[in-house]
Order: C-alpha cells, then structure tokens, then sequence
C-alpha cells in the first residue's frame, strides 16, 4: 500500500496519468458534495423565498437601470471595437477575438483550508478542460485543474502556488502575480524598486503564457513598501474578482484549446516566463 | 468469510464513512474552519478498532484515496497517511479497547497527530506545506470530539447489529 502511494503521488506529481482516475472518482465524490452544499443552497433559497414583492420589484429595477447604463456604454464599446479591428488591420496586426463565456455555479463545499480552490458544477461533459480561465463579473477568479466529469475543481489567483502573468493597466508594465494564500490577497515578487507602479493602480491579464486571455482585471495595487535595502520592492494587491463570494462563475472557451500538459505545470510553466519578464521590465 | 456475516450491516460502515465525509466538507466561516475535527479519521479508527476484521488497511487506504480527489491533493497523500493510521489501529486494536474513554483520547491525539504529520512531509515535498502553527488544531479537535464519536458510533454499531 505505501509502496503504491508513493508510486501514485510521484506519477500524478511528475505527469498527468492518473487525471483519468481522479476524474472517474470524482464521481464518486460528487453525490456527497452535493449533499453537503445542500444546508447552504436551502438557505439561500429560503432567502429568495422570503424578499417581499416589493423587494423584488425594487431590485428588478435597479436592475433594470443598470441594464440600460451597460447598453449604452456597449453602444460606444461596439463601435471602439470596430474601430481597433480596422486600426489593427491597418496596421496588418493580428485581431483580437471576443472570448466566448459559460456560465457555471460553485459548489459551496469546504477543501483544503490551507489552499484556495473551489468546486465548481460543470465538468468534462459541459467541455470544461484542465487549463480553463475562470472569472466572475469583476475579474479573474482562477483556473481549472482538475476537471472531473459531472464538476471540477479550481485553483483560484490567491492559491500560493499560482501565478498570473499580469500588466500594470496605466503603462503597460508587464510583471507576475503570486498568490499569497490569503485571502484576496496577492503579491508582486520581482519588481525592483523604481519600478513604475503606484497605489491603487489596475493589473489586468497581459495574454502571455497563453493561459489566459488579454485584458481582464485581475487586482488593484493597495500596498507598496519601498525598502531601499532590498534589490525588490514589496507589492501587495487585492484581488478584483470576488474570490470568496461569488456564487456564479464564468468560464472562458478558448477559440484553440491549449495543449495542457499538467495541472502543476503551470507553476514550471509561469515562473519560467516570469524570469524573462523580469528582464522586459528593464526594458 | 460467510456471507450473511459479511453483508451484515456493511451498508452501516459505509454510510458513516459518507457521513464523516460530508462533515468534513459543509462549508464553514473561515473563523471555525480550521478548527473541523479529521472527522473521516476517526470514524476510520474507530471502525478499525471495533472491527478489526473488516475494516483495515485496505479500506483506509481506499477512503484516503477518495479524500484525496476531494480535496484536490496530490493522489496518494491521505491515502498513505490513512492506510498508516489503520496500520497502527490494526496492531493496536486490542490494547486501545481496553483503555478508559480519556486515556484513547491522548491515543486518537497521537494518531492523529502522525496522519497530519505525514500529510505535512508529504505536501513539504512538494514544496506546498502551510507554514501555520493552527494546522495542528484538528488534532486536538479530534481528541476532544472523540469521546462522542464513540458513544454515537458503539451506538449505532450496537443498534444495527454491525459485525
């Protein structure tokens, strides 16, 4: 039995072999997962039971409103996004496409407390796949890392063992994002310290690494601690998404989906280009 | 191995086993959370101990195995620490169920204490380990909700006739 444990651990440490079991017991796991995210989703339903009618007319309405204010920032957004696609093929640049979305619940269970991860209610039969973006209406939450059959399970941003290639939004300055483990908490390892970032400013997704599409805010800088003894300054944000609340997720469906290798990869895979972004940044 | 002896009351082991599991995953305030007992563990040394001829190294190794798709740590971990735990229950079984109630207490603590110990190494070795001296607040968690786990459990053994 240990000798088989050890063998397992270092098989699906080192290579994605047993992905295929995990996800076939996550069947298993599933009844009883949702078993215990019932006392949750009944509380929530009696909730939504209870609002009053006027309650729910009040909040049709504003609904409503801001319905009407994001139709008419689109309106604008629309005619922008036309206008970059002809400058871009002016400028024979490739094109960026709009990402296509679905729409996945969490499953209100508990793992690991020491890791940030989360079940989600969508697997392989929904087309989800190891690797996969996640986001909420603010921002990105995580990604895919085991993608069970009926659910799957997500690393968030703030995992310790995640990093997010990002770009400060106000100049461009690509960096890495860590996870600290904490909770919305996240930090910048490898910017020096006249580094050209300011508090409060807006990190979005730069695209590199390929994992995850362009754009997309990720945190907001609210701490920054300069010390001139140390060759990098101390960065921390907040993540955008709202990582312990959301109830609905999104997931990004990739135009191509990326040729995923394994689950831990990415910790390979981003702090390797976080090391030549560390030399970009001199740039 | 006779076979009406054998079903008896497997569907018992089972459901405890299941029940421990969603214990361990209702959703808590982070507040509480790291307080949760190893619920899964003690239901495994319990069984381990009352039955020591059913449930053993295998079924342990099994129930850690599916706590680890569950938590989403790397496959092996609780089941080696799980499949050690019963090891030692197995070997133990006839020493522990003679002590008094307080005295299995410190033994549960011990045993416990050792599963998070080899979890520790294990996600230390995969440069993972959570660097927090709460991590071995189930432990005593444990030990404290184990008097309890064994009246229930003994209870329900004794009223389904498990054997």
């Amino acid at each position: 039995m240990m000798v088989l444990s050890i063998i397992m651990m270092t098989a699906d440490h080192r290579s994605n072999m047993l992905n295929g079991v995990r996800s076939l017991f996550s069947l298993v796991i599933y009844p009883l997962q949702t078993i215990a995210s019932t006392p949750n989703n009944m509380g929530l339903w009696f909730n939504e039971q209870m609002n009053s009618h006027q309650s729910l007319i009040a909040e049709n309405e504003s609904h409503r409103t801001e319905n009407l204010l994001l139709k008419a920032q689109l309106q604008k957004f629309t005619s922008l996004q036309a206008e970059n696609i002809r400058l871009r093929s002016l400028l024979k640049s490739s094109r960026k496409l709009s990402d296509q979305m679905l729409i996945a619940e969490t499953i209100a269970v508990d793992l690991d407390p020491y890791k940030r991860q989360i079940v989600i209610n969508k697997g392989q039969l929904n087309g989800v796949y190891a690797g996969q973006p996640i986001l909420d209406s603010h921002g990105i939450m995580g990604q895919i890392i085991h993608p069970g059959i009926p659910s799957s399970t997500a690393i968030l941003i703030t995992d310790p063992s995640h990093a997010i290639p990002v770009q400060v939004n106000r100049n461009g300055l690509r960096t890495v994002l860590y996870g600290t483990g904490a909770a919305n908490l996240l930090e910048v390892q490898n910017l020096p310290n006249n580094a050209d970032i300011e508090l409060g400013d807006l990190l979005i997704t730069s695209g590199l690494g390929g994992r995850f599409p362009e754009g997309y805010p990720v945190a907001i800088v609210m701490n920054i601690k300069r010390d001139p003894g140390q060759p990098f300054a101390q960065i921390i944000a907040e993540a955008s998404a709202h990582l312990e609340q959301s109830r609905e997720v999104l997931l990004v469906i990739a135009k191509v989906k990326p040729e995923v290798e394994h689950g831990t990869t990415k910790q390979n895979a981003e702090p390797a280009n976080k090391k030549s972004e560390g030399l970009n940044n001199h740039e | 191995m006779s076979n009406r002896l054998d079903s008896h009351g497997g569907i018992v082991i089972w459901a405890s086993f299941a029940m421990a599991f969603i214990l361990s995953m209702i959703p808590m305030s982070e507040a509480i959370e790291i307080y949760r007992p190893q619920w899964v563990t003690l239901i495994l040394i319990y069984w381990c101990l009352a039955l020591p001829h059913r449930v053993g190294i295998f079924t342990g190794w099994f129930i850690g195995f599916l706590l680890d798709i569950h938590m989403g740590s790397i496959l092996g971990q609780h089941a080696l620490a799980l499949a050690t735990i019963a090891y030692l229950s197995y070997r133990l079984h006839i020493r522990i169920r003679l002590y008094p109630l307080v005295q299995q207490s410190l033994i549960i603590l011990l045993l416990v204490t050792l599963s998070q110990m080899m979890l520790l190494w294990i996600s230390g070795i995969i440069n993972q380990a959570p660097g927090d001296w709460s991590y071995w607040l189930p432990s005593l968690t444990s030990m404290l909700v184990w008097p309890w786990v064994f009246y229930l459990m003994r209870g329900i053994r004794r009223i389904y006739g498990v054997n």
